[in-house]
Parts: C-alpha cells; sequence; structure tokens
C-alpha cells in the first residue's frame, strides 16, 4: 500500500549490532547523513539504517502512525499529507532523503514548536536494539501509557547514543483549516514584547520569527480565528514558503560564512546584545546566531540568562552541545554504561564521555 | 497473589533497627517531625487504592528541603529504603508503605514559588496541589491545562511521578508534556536539574525518562511547569447513544472530521445511572452511552465546531445532542463525569478502578469482552472513559466484606489489563503501575524488556533503596506469576510472549 520499498530488515540490523558487540566494534548509525553535522566527530563502523523501511501501521482516525526507522521522511509527510495529517513538531529534514530515524535520534523541531511541542512530545513508542543485544519494544500506539519508564521519549534527541531506534509511532494530528502568514514591520525588541503579551491571550499563533526588520507571524486554526487574528494584528502577507525555508536553513541569513550558533532560551529573554547577526525563532524561545564570537563567550551570555547554545557548524568546536555539570555527567554516564555497557552506540557523538 | 510486599519474589529489603534510626534522625534533625507511634502511622498506611495497606516503620514530614536532604543522606547511609508520598490519592499503591522502610511526606511543600506570565510558567514546590496552580494563575488569565479529577487534592509533585492525565489530554497533553523543568533528589541526597526555563535543554532527556517514574528514580523538590492562556470560549455537547459501539464509533468520526475536542468523555448506562443520582447533572439515565464532548478555543472556532460536530453525531445515530446552555449546564455536565468514580462508590461497599488502555477501533469489541468477563466473575462493572484518547476506566463493583469479593474483583481486573494489552494496548494510561498492577506487567513487557528497566533503575539508584517493589516486578515475581496461570489451567493468551 505505501510504496515498493518497504522492507523490515530488523532482522539483518540486530545481526549487525549482535556482531559488534561480538567483536567489540563501535557503530556510526547513519541514515541518509542529513544530520552529520550535528554533534561530534565520531569514528565507527557504519550501520546503514536505511534498508529497514517504510510505514507500518497508519490509522488516521486513530491520530497515530508507525514509521520504520529508514523511511524516508518526505515519505512519512506524503502519506499524512494524503490523510489531511500532520506531525506538528515539523522536524527539519535538511535533505531530500533525511530518515525518520534521524529525525527521532536528532529530535529537531520546528517554527510551530513553543506551540505545539517538541520530536518527543509526539513520540509515543519506538523499538530498539539495545546495548544488551536485543530487539525490544517500548510505548506503544496509544496515546496514553505509563507502564514501565518511558524509554521511548528517552531516545529522542539521544542522537543514537542508546542504542538502534528501529521503528516508531507518533502522534499526528489533523491539519488546521486555516492557515495565513503575516509579517509586521518592527524591531526585535518591541516584537519580544509584543510576542510576551500575545502569549497570554488565546491567539491562534503558530510560528513567530523575527528577522531584524520584519515580525513573521502563521496564523493557524478554523477560519473564525484566523480572520479575526489577521484583523486585530493587520500586516502584510507573507508567503507561507517562509516557514520551511526558515525550517531548512535556506533563508539568506544562513549562507553567511560565520560559524552558526543555536541559542535555546527561556520565554520572556530580552533580546541578547553578542555580535555578529540573530535571527529570533520560536517566539525568542530559539535564536539562530552567526558569529565569530568565541564559544565560551557565547555560552556564558546565554548561560547567564538560563539557556545553552548548540555550535551548527560541523568540527568547529569539540563539544558542540552545551558542556553539563558534572554531577548530571556523571548520571549520562551511569545510563550509558548500563543500556549500552561495551559503549558500541555512536560513541562520543553526545559528549565525549558518552 | 498478594501485591504486598513480598520478600520472596520482590527481593530481600536491609533489616532496619527502627529504634537506632529515629535516633539518629532526630540528633541530625531536631526540627523535623517524625511519627513513629502505631496510631500516628496508621492514616499513612495506604494511597487511594485503600483496600491494601501496610504500616510506614516510619513517617517522616519534613518542611524544609535540606531535611528531605538529610533523611535521603541518612537512610542511605542505614540502608533503609525510602518511599515518597505526595497527596495519597494515587490508585495503584505507589505511595503503598513497607514495614521495613520510612515513607517520606512531600505534602507540606505547598507554595507557589513564582508565576512568570510574560514567560508563561509557574516553579511551585512538589506539594502543591494540581488545583492550587491554576488557582494562583488565573489572574493573569493563564491556567495549568492537565487536570485529574483529583485535581483539589493530588499534588504535582504525584503528577509528575505518575505522568497524570486528565479529561483534557487529547488536545493538551499529559504531564510530561506541559512541564518545563524538575528538580530532584537522588537517593544519595544529590541535587539533579532536570530541563531547564528553555523549551530544552543538553543531553539526554532525563525530565521525559523521570516523568512517570513513581518515585523509583529521585524525590521531587520543585517543578517549573508550562502555563496556557485560557480559552476564551469552552462549549460542551453531551450525545446520547442506544448502544455503546454507536458511541465509540461516533469518536472516531468527530476525529474523522480533522477535529481536536478539548475533551471527549463516554460513560455508560450503569455509569450515567450512578453519576445522575449523585450529582443530578442532567444525564438521560435511560441511554446506554453518552459521550460529553467539549470544544474550546476562539470563540468563532468554537461556534463553527459545535456545528460540525453535532452533525456528526446525528448521522453516528446519537438518540439526542444537548449543548450546555450556558456556563452553570457545562459545569454541571463535567461534575457528572469528574465525580464518576465516587458516583459508582455509592452503589457498592466497594470499587475498584481499572485504568487500561486500547486503540480506539478495539472499543466494542474490548467492552463487549468486559461485559462477558463481568458476567463471569458476577461482579457488576461501570465505564468511564477517556473516550478521545484510548483510556478505559472499567469501575468493578464488590464487597470486601464478603469472603471471596475482593480477590475476584482483583483477578477481573487482571484480566481486563490482559485483554487491554492483547489488542495493543497497555495496563495503565495513567494511574501507574505502583504495586497494584506489578503482576500485569508482566504481561505487557517480556523479561529483557523488564531486564532494561532494571538497568535503568541501577543507573540513578543501584542499591534499591527508593520506593523498592513499585513499578517493574523482579524476573522472579513474573515467573512465578507466569507459573500460576498455568496452574489455574487457563493461561489467558497463549500467543502472548511469555518467560
Ligand atoms: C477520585 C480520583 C480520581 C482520579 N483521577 C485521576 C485522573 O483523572 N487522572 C490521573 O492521572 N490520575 C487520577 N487519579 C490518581 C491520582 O490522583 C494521581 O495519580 C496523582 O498524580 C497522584 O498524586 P498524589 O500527590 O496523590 O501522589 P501519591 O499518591 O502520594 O503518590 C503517587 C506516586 O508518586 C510518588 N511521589 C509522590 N510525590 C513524590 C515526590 N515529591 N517525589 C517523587 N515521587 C513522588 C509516590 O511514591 C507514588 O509512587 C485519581 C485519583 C482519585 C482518588
Amino acid at each position: 500500500m505505501h510504496g515498493s520499498a518497504e522492507m523490515d530488515d530488523s532482522t539483518s540490523l540486530l545481526e549487525q549490532v549482535n556482531q559488534a558487540l561480538e567483536s567489540a566494534t563501535p557503530l556510526r548509525i547513519q541514515g541518509a547523513n542529513s544530520k552529520a553535522f550535528l554533534g561530534r566527530v565520531t569514528a565507527g563502523e557504519i550501520l546503514d539504517t536505511r534498508s529497514h523501511r517504510g510505514i507500518v501501521t497508519y490509522d488516521p482516525t486513530e491520530l497515530v502512525i508507525t514509521v520504520r526507522c529508514g523511511t524516508p521522511l518526505a515519505e512519512l509527510k506524503q502519506v499524512l499529507d494524503a490523510a489531511q495529517q500532520m506531525l506538528p513538531c515539523e522536524p527539519p529534514a535538511f535533505a531530500d532523503d533525511a530518515t525518520v530515524g534521524g529525525m527521532i535520534a536528532c529530535g529537531l523541531s520546528g517554527p510551530r514548536r513553543p506551540w505545539s511541542g517538541s520530536v518527543r512530545d509526539f513520540v509515543l513508542g519506538t523499538r530498539v536494539i539495545t546495548g544488551l543485544g536485543k530487539h525490544l519494544r517500548f510505548g506503544g500506539e496509544v496515546m496514553k501509557n505509563v507502564a514501565g519508564y518511558d524509554l521511548s521519549r528517552l531516545m529522542a534527541g539521544s542522537y543514537g547514543t542508546l542504542g538502534l531506534i528501529t521503528e516508531v509511532s507518533l502522534k499526528v494530528l489533523p491539519k488546521p483549516r486555516q492557515a495565513l502568514s503575516i509579517s509586521l514591520e518592527m524591531n526585535a525588541e518591541r516584537a519580544l514584547l509584543r510576542l510576551a503579551e500575545w502569549g497570554q491571550q488565546p491567539l491562534p499563533i503558530s510560528a513567530a520569527c523575527h528577522d531584524g526588520l520584519h515580525l513573521h507571524l502563521r496564523l493557524e486554526g478554523g477560519e473564525g480565528s484566523v480572520a479575526a487574528a489577521h484583523d486585530r494584528l493587520g500586516g502584510e502577507r507573507l508567503d507561507a514558503a517562509y516557514w520551511a525555508d526558515l525550517n531548512e536553513q535556506r533563508l539568506s541569513f544562513f549562507d553567511e560564512d560565520q560559524p552558526l550558533w543555536r541559542l535555546s532560551l527561556p520565554g520572556n529573554t530580552p533580546r541578547l546584545s553578542l555580535p555578529g547577526r540573530q535571527l529570533i525563532d520560536w517566539a525568542g524561545a530559539q535564536r539562530w546566531l552567526k558569529s565569530d564570537a568565541e564559544a565560551s563567550f557565547i555560552r556564558q551570555v546565554v548561560e547567564e540568562v538560563g539557556g545553552h547554545v548548540t555550535c551548527y557548524s560541523h568540527g568547529l568546536s569539540d563539544s558542540p552541545f552545551q558542556p553539563l555539570p558534572e554531577a548530571l555527567m556523571r548520571y549520562h554516564r551511569n545510563l550509558k554504561q548500563q543500556l549500552d555497557p561495551q559503549g558500541i552506540f555512536n560513541p562520543g557523538r553526545l559528549y565525549a564521555e558518552l | 497473589m498478594n501485591i504486598l510486599y513480598d520478600e520472596r519474589v520482590d527481593g530481600a529489603l536491609p533489616d532496619v533497627d527502627k529504634h537506632a534510626l529515629l535516633q539518629a534522625l532526630r540528633m541530625q534533625m531536631p526540627e523535623l517531625e517524625i511519627l513513629h507511634q502505631q496510631e500516628e502511622l496508621k492514616p499513612y498506611e495506604c494511597d487511594g487504592l485503600s483496600a491494601y495497606r501496610t504500616t510506614p516503620m516510619l513517617v517522616v514530614l519534613p518542611r524544609e528541603i535540606a531535611q528531605v536532604q538529610g533523611v535521603l543522606r541518612l537512610c542511605h547511609e542505614h540502608r533503609v529504603a525510602v518511599v515518597a508520598r505526595g497527596a495519597g490519592t494515587g490508585l495503584s499503591g505507589g505511595a503503598l508503605p513497607l514495614e521495613k522502610g520510612v515513607l517520606l511526606v512531600m505534602a507540606r511543600f505547598n507554595q507557589i514559588l513564582h508565576i512568570d506570565p510574560a514567560a508563561r510558567t509557574a516553579r511551585v514546590q512538589p506539594g502543591v496541589r494540581n488545583l492550587a496552580i491554576s488557582q494562583a494563575a488565573a489572574p493573569f488569565g493563564l491556567y495549568y491545562a492537565p487536570d485529574p479529577s483529583s485535581q483539589i487534592a493530588c499534588s504535582i509533585g504525584g503528577n509528575v511521578a505518575e505522568n497524570a492525565g486528565g479529561v483534557h489530554c487529547l488536545k493538551y497533553g499529559l504531564t510530561v508534556h506541559n512541564l518545563l523543568k524538575v528538580d530532584i533528589l537522588t537517593v544519595e541526597g544529590e541535587h539533579l536539574t532536570l530541563g531547564s526555563d528553555a523549551l530544552d535543554s543538553p543531553g539526554l532527556d532525563l525530565l521525559a525518562l523521570f516523568t512517570g517514574s513513581e518515585g523509583m528514580l529521585g524525590v521531587i523538590i520543585e517543578v517549573t511547569v508550562k502555563l496556557l492562556p485560557k480559552p476564551q470560549s469552552a462549549k460542551v455537547l453531551l450525545a446520547a447513544f442506544d448502544s455503546v459501539e454507536k458511541a465509540g464509533r461516533a469518536v472516531g468520526d468527530i476525529i474523522a472530521a480533522g477535529i481536536i475536542p478539548g475533551g471527549l468523555e463516554m460513560m455508560d448506562n450503569l455509569a450515567i445511572r450512578a453519576a445522575e443520582d449523585f450529582i443530578h447533572a442532567g444525564y438521560p439515565v435511560e441511554a446506554e452511552a453518552i459521550l460529553l464532548c467539549e470544544l474550546d478555543g476562539v470563540e468563532a472556532d468554537v461556534h463553527d465546531d459545535c456545528d460540525r460536530v453535532r452533525q456528526v453525531l446525528e448521522q453516528a445515530g446519537a438518540t439526542e445532542v444537548r449543548l450546555a446552555k450556558d456556563e452553570a449546564e457545562r459545569v454541571r455536565f463535567w461534575a457528572g463525569r469528574k465525580n464518576a468514580f465516587p458516583a459508582v462508590g455509592r452503589l457498592s461497599a466497594d470499587y475498584y478502578c481499572m485504568d487500561g488502555t486500547i486503540p480506539r477501533r478495539e472499543l466494542p469489541g474490548v467492552l463487549k469482552a468486559i461485559a462477558d468477563l463481568s458476567a463471569e466473575y458476577g461482579l457488576r462493572v461501570a465505564n468511564v472513559f477517556h473516550a478521545g484518547d484510548g483510556n478505559m476506566h472499567p469501575l468493578i463493583l464488590f464487597d470486601a466484606n464478603q469472603p471471596g469479593e475482593l480477590d475476584r474483583a482483583e483477578a477481573l481486573g487482571g484480566k481486563i489489563l490482559e485483554l487491554c494489552v492483547k489488542v495493543g494496548g497497555s495496563i495503565t494510561g495513567e494511574h501507574g503501575v505502583g504495586r497494584e498492577k506489578i503482576n500485569q506487567m508482566c504481561a505487557q513487557f517480556n523479561s529483557d524488556e523488564l531486564t532494561l528497566f532494571h538497568a535503568i533503575k541501577a543507573a540513578f539508584d543501584p542499591s534499591g533503596l527508593l520506593n523498592p517493589g513499585k513499578n517493574i516486578p523482579t524476573l522472579h515475581r513474573c515467573a512465578e506469576f507466569g507459573a500460576m496461570h498455568v496452574h489455574a489451567g487457563q493461561l489467558p493468551f497463549p500467543d502472548l510472549e511469555r518467560f
């Protein structure tokens, strides 16, 4: 039903993991390699997930889709599109052939994130090949499930360091009936103030980005609420393609040569003064910085306001993710040690010690 | 099989010199309130699952986080098991004490520390009641979305520990979706901050792992939740059906129409009658099932959606569709549902509340099977159902004073949960495993999966002193549980993986 490329290759994936365990060979799990630029450079034998692909089950009225890890994200979106549904967290692909497994492992979300929730918020269940050489199932295809520890959501954003995600069940939602994007001319300070104010009101905002000159907003909901919000806010119409360009980092802002940093900040953080240029997304909670400033300096400024920084320029920093406090790192190590005692899954991708 | 802690199958617990521990606690923390006499301990011997009781060795009631830290350190040093307790409304025996353990009551930490309307967050102590957060946020037009029916009593710490849900989960998510940051103390009393004030944090998502971990991985000492702007408008439709199957199908039809209601609840005839008797909500007592469908949001959208849903319901064969005519009626419609448990409780000496989840399409078959089991065991079952997200609450009516009835209720409950697993669901949607469903965990997970759960526990609490015996069964217990089923001559689902 969902294309001829469907194939359950989990037996072979399990075999590869077991061989790696036997020979103590570290593995570099990879789909389309579209997000290889994120995280630390890791060595290891490549384990390609793309042979294990296809939609396993999808029943639109249950609002759940189960997909194998090697399935292209584009295929997932297409199938949902056809049923007028979507993955609300809008994960970026960064390549035409990006896979679902990579999307879960990196856990990146798009412009709708502050309103809809993140990738992990839509994970209902996973199948995972563990460092003990077993293919296991956690969570499931139901909306609510609190039996046992929540390993499924833990997998989201783990960068493949805890095991090989072979399958995932995701909550999906109907697409909004109406969507409309607008641009308002105002400076960043004012935009942040307005966003904080609007955030306390029931407005149907589902994306908010400030590019230095304009505040771009997406309104989504029923016909009535979108029209009313448009009447109230005014502004110029904006092509909806803007949001995909922002999400996939195709805006000219991202072209400049300087290193790219991602700043994740508490709600209502004022404009931060840092060398370089900034693009404000997620109504202020995520900011992109193009800057030659030292990592330690950027981190210090951001840490002071309760946020954290990720380096998006590959190889620039030996610790692209913000270093963890010592105690927290100890428990990360314990967890890695318990779930992947031989350290074969993407060793060092997240942190040198993991 | 008794669910009270059984050292033979649940693992030996260290013996404790109660007197020495009491002395040490008093020495180190003279201000700490400690209960140690039989009559003082009694009120703490159970949580909301009152059929099961154990008297704790000691109860401590700290008022300062430093005292919690002191208790944990001392207990760790003396190798004493610690069971955390919030408000004690849990329905799975998660806060059931241990004879050889200290019960750590977090209820006195009831301060709302900070509400930040611009950031839409509330930072609160773990003992704050769920509803108190929304009340404190109300002056800013904000509220905390997850609303368990126990919200006037249950604590946010308990909500985090159980990943509590409510009647608005399908649209607004569970506890895990509405948290930013949780501060915990490990079993050794070490402070960790999980999550942050930003929308994500570096490293692994330990916040997700800790949510729903039932006090097994750490003690929650502070919680930062997200707040949402109050919907401008909320309307409730009540639809009556002459069969539960039709009501079940109507739920799928609403979703298929592209509408996600704020709340979508179903009750069967026994539950309707009980609620009507108790609350006088105006429910149609002749109906085989009713659906309550709440639509909330911006006025104009709510109005349109009400029309759409009404059409869908009528097409699905509703015998009556009623829109709550004003706020008072809307509140009454919900009061009937939110009081369904105590209402059913009036029909019978005791009731036992189940919490299985299923894919919604399985509803008609599962309800039929429950009716058959009810007849087989000779116990009435009322059904209350978070229909939108497939979370069933069959309520088994029994009388604990009749010899054998509790055992029968328990056995019937176990059967229902195994049925949920069989159709691809889960043994618990929101109440947690606790002690209650410890045996059914053996049906939902195989030994390798359970082994991995134990590995996670070992990463945070290698000596197993935090809430031992809850949530994850030992392989030994599962082996016995499996054997018991075979002995009874009828392995319920031979196609399920067993060991
Ligand atoms: C009438 C009724 C209706 C209910 N309706 C719902 C409902 O709609 N949805 C729902 O999800 N639940 C419901 N419940 C169940 C219960 O209210 C929830 O599970 C609630 O989250 C428990 O909170 P509590 O503070 O009472 O926790 P307790 O019962 O005290 O403890 C529950 C668990 O949390 C742990 N715990 C408590 N505090 C901490 C802490 N600070 N740190 C670490 N661990 C801790 C305990 O060890 C235990 O395992 C209902 C209960 C009743 C009696």
